[in-house]
């Protein structure tokens, strides 16, 4: 079993940070557990945790008025889930619901947040790589407006 | 070895239709059927893995489709049809005991020979699994005689994913590193939710020594190629399979021309090196 430690040093999302760094975000993380069909956030909640997913998949879903909500992404194992606590208003953009049981490592966004605004290299450094974070999402958004299954095949 | 009548080129053989009765027929989604095909004389052609043939509805038009079927274990012409135009339509709109005619098979194979002892990884999108049956099941059939094999198949909406019933069940097999995603789900659908170039990364092969067989509209060949590429496999281990419009299917009429290269005569099967440049061009 690895330590809470070791978990978030090996994640690609905190890679080049240094020891006093992964310290202090260590200091603002603990092992959550979420069961199948828990709702994790809800649209407009207030973003004050983001997660790092060990195990176990989550999915973002939007409300679409008379109608069944529509499945816009899924997290897996290995991933974050959240961005929102970095960007003003913190709010969760969609409800976010474990599809299967899920174990993760949560951090407190507020916490980091406040640090950020006093320790700018800390700031700078996560905002660069939750940065990837989101580009990653909004390269994937767009890429399905194209609907590139669309066009014929075969 | 599959026989292939593009290199008859002009041949008698190679341009006229052989009648085929349809013998069965499976909707697959809204507006996507798969035929299953029997010659009304004589012994069926036999395909490879990644040919196509021409299918001509008579009376209105002929259109190339890829074999789909399981050569392993059935010599029946299957083939899986999107109705998107007139001849297409007829062909989805085609009943039991209806004769269609059918040509080839044309073009070149999944080098499902030379990959062998290396990891196998197929990526599918939408009704491109179909192009890639045969090879899946040669794989399968022959399991051992690969390393890991990886199937990652996309498609728009659950709906969407064709030949669900037999996806599900290769899922069954411990051996095979089978993963599905939809660009849009609802709360029913149960898996994953995004691009199929998400599949890619966490993919269990061996880029040193992998081929990768990718079938699905160009654009998303382009970015699972690349995503491919991230994780180290080289361009030359890529094999894509190209679509155009063939009419002759045996490199005379040049209507499915890209470039230098005609697909009947020289693919429709790829690598990924050779067509990269030519997708880059947009007037191709």
């Amino acid at each position: 079993m690895k330590t809470l430690d070791a978990v978030i040093a090996e994640s690609p999302v905190f890679a080049g940070l240094t020891q006093e760094q992964l310290e202090f975000i260590a200091g603002c993380a603990q092992n959550v557990h979420f069961e199948e069909g828990q709702i994790i956030a809800k649209r407009g909640d207030a973003a004050d945790a983001f997660y790092l997913l060990r195990i176990g998949e989550v999915a973002l879903d939007i409300d679409v008025p008379n109608k069944k909500s529509v499945r816009v992404d899924t997290v897996e194992a290995g991933q974050v889930l959240g961005w929102s606590w970095l960007i003003p208003p913190y709010q969760w953009n969609y409800e976010v619901t474990a599809t299967e049981l899920v174990r993760a490592v949560s951090f407190d966004g507020a916490c980091i947040r406040d640090k950020c605004a006093s320790d700018t290299e800390l700031g700078y450094a996560l905002l660069m790589r939750f940065s990837q974070v989101i580009v990653g999402r909004l390269q994937a958004t767009r890429l399905r407006l194209i609907d590139i299954y669309g066009a014929d095949t075969h | 070895m599959a026989q292939t009548l593009t290199e008859t080129a002009g041949s008698l053989e190679a341009m006229t239709p052989v009648p085929y009765a349809v013998t069965a027929k499976r909707q697959d989604t809204y507006d996507t059927w798969t035929l299953e095909l029997e010659p009304v004389d004589g012994a069926p052609i036999v395909p490879g893995p990644g040919q196509f043939n021409m299918l001509y509805a008579f009376g209105v038009g002929e259109v190339p489709i890829s074999n789909a079927g399981n050569f392993e274990t059935d010599a029946r012409l299957v083939h899986t049809i999107r109705a998107v135009g007139a001849v297409t339509k007829a062909l989805c709109a085609a009943e039991i005991g209806t004769v269609i005619g059918v040509r080839g098979p044309f073009g070149n194979t999944w080098p499902i020979v030379e990959a062998k002892g290396k990891d196998v990884v197929v990526v599918a999108g939408g009704i491109g699994l179909p192009p890639l049956r045969p090879a899946i099941y040669h794989v399968l059939k022959n399991r051992k005689d690969y390393g890991r094999f990886a199937l990652l198949y996309g498609a728009r909406t659950p709906t969407d994913l064709v030949f669900l019933d037999e996806v599900k069940s290769w899922q069954c097999n411990y051996d095979v590193d089978l993963d599905i995603t939809v660009d849009v789900g609802d709360t029913d659908w149960k898996g994953k939710v995004g691009l199929v170039t998400k599949l890619i990364p966490p993919a269990q092969f061996d880029a040193d020594d992998a081929q990768a067989f990718v079938v699905g509209p160009e654009i998303m060949m382009k970015f699972v190629a690349q995503e491919l590429m991230n994780r180290d496999l080289p361009a030359e281990s890529i094999y894509v399979s190209m679509e155009r419009t063939m009419r002759c299917g045996v490199g005379l009429c040049g209507h499915c021309q890209i470039g230098p290269t005609l697909v009947c005569r020289d693919g429709a099967v790829y690598t990924w090196d050779e067509v990269e440049s030519l997708m880059a061009v947009k007037e191709l």
